[in-house]
């Protein structure tokens, strides 16, 4: 085990059990409340869905049918999407709620994502190397990353990344980097072209023929304002997943350090891989609870309004255990993940002696 | 109805509504209006036989959304509800009415089984008025359009459903064969549909109804019985439906007839806590015995290459289908026995025996 792991092999064990307990206790608690729950705020989506679309028709409500129509895709994806195609509904017996048959508003397939996002991102979390969500492979969001001149457009990299976040979503399983540097060919992407080109078609037909076909004369102002909403989504799902693991204190792995790892250690390596943001009840919902990224990433399957409830116990225990929990508000936790798009863009300087000397001296600070 | 059917189920409204599809949007609307899904409003609840201290007999009337495409007598259909209002659990109930068409009312017939979740809660809990969720009508045990001149049913206890509906379809087209309908119950107390049999024999065409009690000493189905009963009957095109011994008995005495169709219902195997059992994964028809490990490991011994990726619970790409059996999630310990239920084959480890689709 590496000397960067701050708890002992027994300290790890015991606190792996207690997550486990957590885990345990809300599956045993999953009922009525949740199902209630899920099915009001699906109930919310489709009713600002249907409320933007319809607002189109009137054209001085322009600004509110993008709003209705952003919070609607925003809630689709995060609080809905993200969270059922993690299985974490798939206990009512819904096929509406199912993740197998789940399919969000966005132009990436859901079986693709389910397969970078829930299997590899959420296994391999934050281990360099494996974790594709570490920079998408385009961006250097770790010290640890070798830099290069190509490096110096991070801050322009990240910035359409924002703005086209959706279709970078998509192509993100696609693996570009790896057909760049040889690791994958094109035919390995074969099969996923189909279900790629069928969804992007899907969503484009929708928000940029016949919607706006559909309104008609002002078949202008509608495309703009799908296309606005749609941007804001970006926006808005770029900015709360970047805040959930690169603001700064977040700890990275080496492939070395997560080898034959144990449960308590897995557990580890999610909690201070990722990071929360503190807020009010309504950034948690428009978030999908992600700004509960750390509560999350213990526990990827539990319905995510259980995380708020949950969060609590974590922190208490990550008190006990002497582990950094790291949160704070959205302003401040965009800042830091600015801060480092834009350092990361640089060459790193040379590392002094003295400093590896601290590190070294206290793991936890490293770690943390 | 059929122009709103045809304007629903259309590829405008289908692109429109993607990726959700359009009853995603309807059914928070009206739970009765559907373009693809089929579900069902309770009619009526009406308890057939209420005995004291045994499980009571109800036929609930169903009034399906347009979306149904009708059901001809003897099949089933997949019926779900939402327990306690979270988890929507799914049993297969045989359709008791006559042969019916599309978007018109039906009946099942069901004995509220003490272990069974969901006819217990549709005969003692649901109320007129509940939606339930259904598949089509299912299932090949069903009448011939044209029918032989003389057919013979043979039912034991709640397998009489399918028949009943074949009866019930026949006295409606007029049949006018003969039917020999031989029914073991419990006691006569116990008789379901016992009135409308005693009616169909009375006034029915050609109908000779034979309720039997073995345990107040009718006789067992036996070759020598039937044959009193029915000479030749092997060769006459005969419906079976009842519980595993009865169908094994019938099936002897049948002695391989091509005139003989069956369907029987498997009571859920418990295993008791043993691992000892067979692994049967039902697409590729591999079968194995059961090593006590997962089954995403017990597949890949046996040779298949399922799909995975975390192999520790929390991705759901191995979730698959078990059909039967009784598995037991590594991760809480929880053990869990319905069919038809999807499960991360990565930490499900089966008790006993046990099929997936794979």
């Amino acid at each position: 085990m590496s000397d960067k792991i701050s708890l002992s092999p027994e300290e790890l064990e015991k606190f792996g059990e207690e997550m486990d307990a957590i885990r345990q206790r809300v599956i045993s608690e999953l009922g009525e409340e949740d199902a209630t729950y899920i099915r009001n705020v699906l109930k919310a989506q489709r009713g600002f869905e249907i409320a933007g679309r319809a607002l189109f028709y009137l054209p001085p409500a322009w600004p509110l049918a993008v709003a209705s129509l952003s919070i609607s895709k925003i809630i689709d994806n995060m609080e809905i999407g993200h969270n059922v195609m993690h299985g974490q509904y798939d206990w009512m017996g819904d096929p509406g709620l199912n993740s197998r048959m789940y399919e969000w508003d966005n132009v990436c397939p859901s079986d693709q994502w389910k397969y970078s996002h829930n299997y590899i991102h959420h296994t391999f979390t934050n281990i360099l190397g494996k974790d594709r969500d570490i920079g998408y492979g385009i961006l250097r969001m770790d010290e640890d990353q070798k830099w290069n001149p190509y490096y110096l457009g991070n801050p322009v990299y990240a910035f359409l990344l924002m703005v086209f976040f959706e279709w970078g979503v998509a192509l993100h399983d696609l693996e570009v980097e790896n057909i760049v540097s040889g690791k994958r060919s094109l035919a390995d992407n074969k099969p996923l072209y189909p279900g790629l080109m069928k969804k992007m078609r899907n969503q484009a037909l929708k928000d940029y023929v016949l919607f706006p076909a559909l309104t008609g004369p002002l078949f202008v102002p509608t495309i703009v304002g799908n296309a606005t909403a749609n941007l804001i989504r970006n926006i808005w799902a770029f900015n709360i997943i970047f805040c959930g693991h690169f603001p700064a204190g977040v700890a990275t792995f080496t492939q070395e350090e997560t080898e034959n790892e144990t449960k308590g250690l897995w557990y580890y390596r999610q909690l201070l891989g990722s990071a929360n943001i503190s807020g009010s009840k309504l950034l948690h919902l428009m978030s999908g609870n992600l700004s509960h990224q750390i509560e999350h990433h213990l526990f990827p399957d539990l319905p995510a309004r259980r995380y708020p409830q949950i969060a609590e116990e974590v922190r208490e225990i990550c008190e006990r255990y002497g582990l950094a929990y790291n949160t704070g508000p959205l302003h401040r936790q965009l800042g830091s993940v600015a801060k480092k798009i834009f350092k990361m863009a640089l060459p790193p300087k040379r590392k002094q002696p003295d400093l590896s000397l601290v590190e070294d001296a206290d793991p936890r600070v490293s770690a943390a | 109805m059929s122009i709103v059917q045809s304007i629903l189920g259309s590829r405008a409204l289908e692109a429109l509504t993607s990726p959700h599809g359009v009853d995603r949007y309807l059914e928070l609307v009206n739970p009765m209006w559907a373009a693809k899904e089929v579900r069902a409003r309770i009619v009526e609840i009406h308890r057939e036989v209420d005995v004291e201290g045994h499980p009571a007999v109800a036929t609930i009337t169903l009034q399906p959304t347009s979306t149904w495409q009708g059901h001809r007598a003897g099949q089933h259909v997949q019926l779900g509800v939402e327990i306690n209002g979270a988890r929507r659990t799914t049993r297969v109930f045989s359709v008791s009415s006559h042969e019916a068409g599309a978007g018109e009312r039906f009946t099942i017939t069901l004995r509220a089984n003490p272990d069974g979740l969901v006819s217990k809660f549709l005969v003692e809990e649901a109320q007129p008025g509940q939606v339930v969720h259904l598949s089509q009508a299912q299932g090949e045990f069903t009448l011939p359009d044209t029918m032989p001149g003389h057919v013979v049913f043979i039912s034991g206890g709640s397998g009489i459903t399918p028949l009943m509906s074949m009866l019930r379809t026949l006295q409606r087209r007029t049949h006018r064969g003969r039917v020999t309908f031989i029914h073991y119950a419990q006691s006569p107390e116990h008789q379901i549909f016992a009135e409308e049999l005693a009616d169909a024999a009375r006034t029915g065409y050609g109908v000779d109804i034979h309720l039997l009690h073995p345990e107040l000493g009718d006789p067992a189905l036996s070759p020598a019985w039937l044959e009193r009963l029915v000479p030749g009957y092997r060769d006459v095109p005969t419906w079976a439906c009842g519980p595993a011994p009865l169908i094994d008995a019938v099936q002897k005495a049948y002695d391989g007839s091509e005139e003989l169709r069956v369907e029987f219902f498997k009571p859920p195997k418990v295993s008791g806590g043993s691992t000892e059992g067979e692994i049967s994964f039902a697409r590729s028809g591999l079968s194995a015995a059961n090593s006590g490990t997962n089954l995403l490991e017990q597949a890949e011994a046996a040779g298949l290459a399922p799909e995975f990726g975390c192999r520790m619970g929390i991705c759901f790409s191995c979730t698959s289908r078990k059909t039967e059996g009784t598995v037991t999630n590594v991760l809480t310990g929880e053990t869990s026995s319905l069919p038809d239920e999807d499960i991360r084959i990565c930490v499900s480890a089966p008790e006993g025996d046990c099929t997936v689709e794979l």
